[in-house]
C-alpha cells in the first residue's frame, strides 16, 4: 500500500499526518515536494495536509493549488486513487477544482481553534466506512477561513448524491449547512475542515480520528 | 502597459472583512454608513500587446476564485 503526503511551504501538519497514515498502513507515506511533478507510480492514498502553504497568499490555498504537484494529484484521483485533504487542504482541493465550492472566512471572523461536534453524515463512504451514520464524534479544528460556500444548487445536489460526509453539530463557522466535509462525485476524495490526525491516540484525549484511516486501509485491501 | 484587477466577493457572499470594517466606522462615530464590502485591487505591469484574452484568463485562473469572487479589469496606457 503506498501512500505519499504533500508538503508545500508552509504546511505544519504534513507531519501529524504522515504519523497517521503510518499507523494506518504499517509503512511510511513519501514525503512529496510540491514542485515535483510526480508522485510514486500506483499510488493509492494521498493527503494534502492542513497549515499555511505559501503564507495563504492570494487566497487559502490558491498557490498551493496551482503548484506543480496538484497536477500529479489530479492524475492520480482520475485513476481512483483516495484523496484526503484536511483543513488547508480541502482548500486547496476546493481552489484546484477537485471539490466543488470554497473556504471563506469564518463568519465570526475569528480564528477557531478547539474541538468540535460532529455527524457522520454518510457513512458509505471509504473515508467514513467505519462509522456509523448519524454517529456524534469530535474532532480538532483550527482554521480562520473554514465557512464553506457553495451556491444553492451545487449544496441541493451535494446533499442529494450523498456527498456531504460531515456536518458541524455545533456552530463553528457559518459553513452553509453546517458542512463540515464534501465528498467528490466518485467518493474517491475527500475535503474536511476538521483534524482526524490529531485525534487517534489516547495521549491526544481522544481516538475519534482513528477509524477514517483504518477505514481508508480497509477499503484499499478490499480493492487489491 | 498597466492594469489593475478589482476583485469584489459576489454579491450573497458573506464579507466578515467589511462588516468589521463597517462597525469600526462606526465605532469611530461615522454614521450614515449602509454597507461595506472590503476586496482586493491587483497592478499588472504587462508586456506591451499582452492580449485581453490573457489578461482575462488570469483572472479566471489565479486572480480570482470565480466560484466566491467577480472580477473588473482597467487598462492603463
Amino acid at each position: 500500500m503506498k501512500s505519499a503526503v504533500i508538503v508545500f511551504p508552509g504546511s505544519n501538519c504534513d507531519r501529524d499526518l504522515a504519523v497517521a497514515f503510518e499507523a494506518a498502513t504499517g509503512s511510511k507515506p513519501a514525503m512529496v515536494w510540491h514542485r515535483d511533478t510526480e508522485l510514486p507510480d500506483d499510488i493509492d492514498l494521498i493527503g494534502v495536509p492542513g497549515g499555511f502553504s505559501y503564507g495563504d497568499y492570494l487566497r487559502s490555498g490558491a498557490m498551493a493549488a496551482r503548484s506543480p504537484v496538484m497536477q500529479a494529484v489530479a492524475r492520480a484521483a482520475d485513476r481512483g486513487a483516495f484523496v484526503l485533504g484536511i483543513c488547508n487542504g480541502f482548500q486547496v482541493l476546493t481552489e484546484s477544482g477537485l471539490l466543488p465550492g470554497a473556504l471563506l472566512r469564518n463568519a465570526g471572523g475569528h480564528f477557531v481553534c478547539r474541538d468540535v461536534a460532529l455527524t457522520v453524515e454518510n457513512a458509505q463512504s471509504a473515508f467514513t466506512s467505519r462509522y456509523a451514520a448519524g454517529e456524534a464524534i469530535r474532532f480538532p479544528v483550527a482554521h480562520h477561513d473554514g465557512n464553506y460556500f457553495a451556491d444553492d444548487a451545487t449544496l441541493d445536489r451535494l446533499e442529494g448524491e450523498g456527498r456531504v460526509a460531515l456536518r458541524y453539530a455545533e456552530s463553528v463557522n457559518g459553513s452553509a449547512r453546517a458542512i463540515a466535509g464534501v465528498l467528490n462525485e466518485a467518493g474517491n476524495v475527500l475535503g474536511m475542515m476538521p483534524h482526524p490526525e490529531r485525534v487517534i491516540e489516547p495521549a491526544h484525549g481522544s481516538t475519534d480520528g482513528q477509524r477514517l484511516f483504518a477505514g481508508l486501509v480497509e477499503g484499499l485491501l478490499a480493492r487489491a | 502597459m498597466k492594469a489593475r484587477i478589482f476583485v469584489t466577493l459576489k454579491g450573497g457572499v458573506l464579507d466578515p472583512q467589511g462588516r468589521a470594517i463597517h462597525h469600526a466606522l462606526e465605532g469611530l462615530g461615522f454614521g450614515g454608513v449602509n454597507d461595506v464590502r472590503a476586496g482586493k485591487l491587483i497592478e499588472l505591469d504587462l508586456a506591451d500587446g499582452t492580449s485581453d484574452e490573457d489578461i482575462d484568463a488570469m483572472c479566471r485562473k489565479l486572480l480570482a476564485n470565480t466560484v466566491i469572487e467577480n472580477y473588473r479589469i482597467e487598462k492603463a496606457a
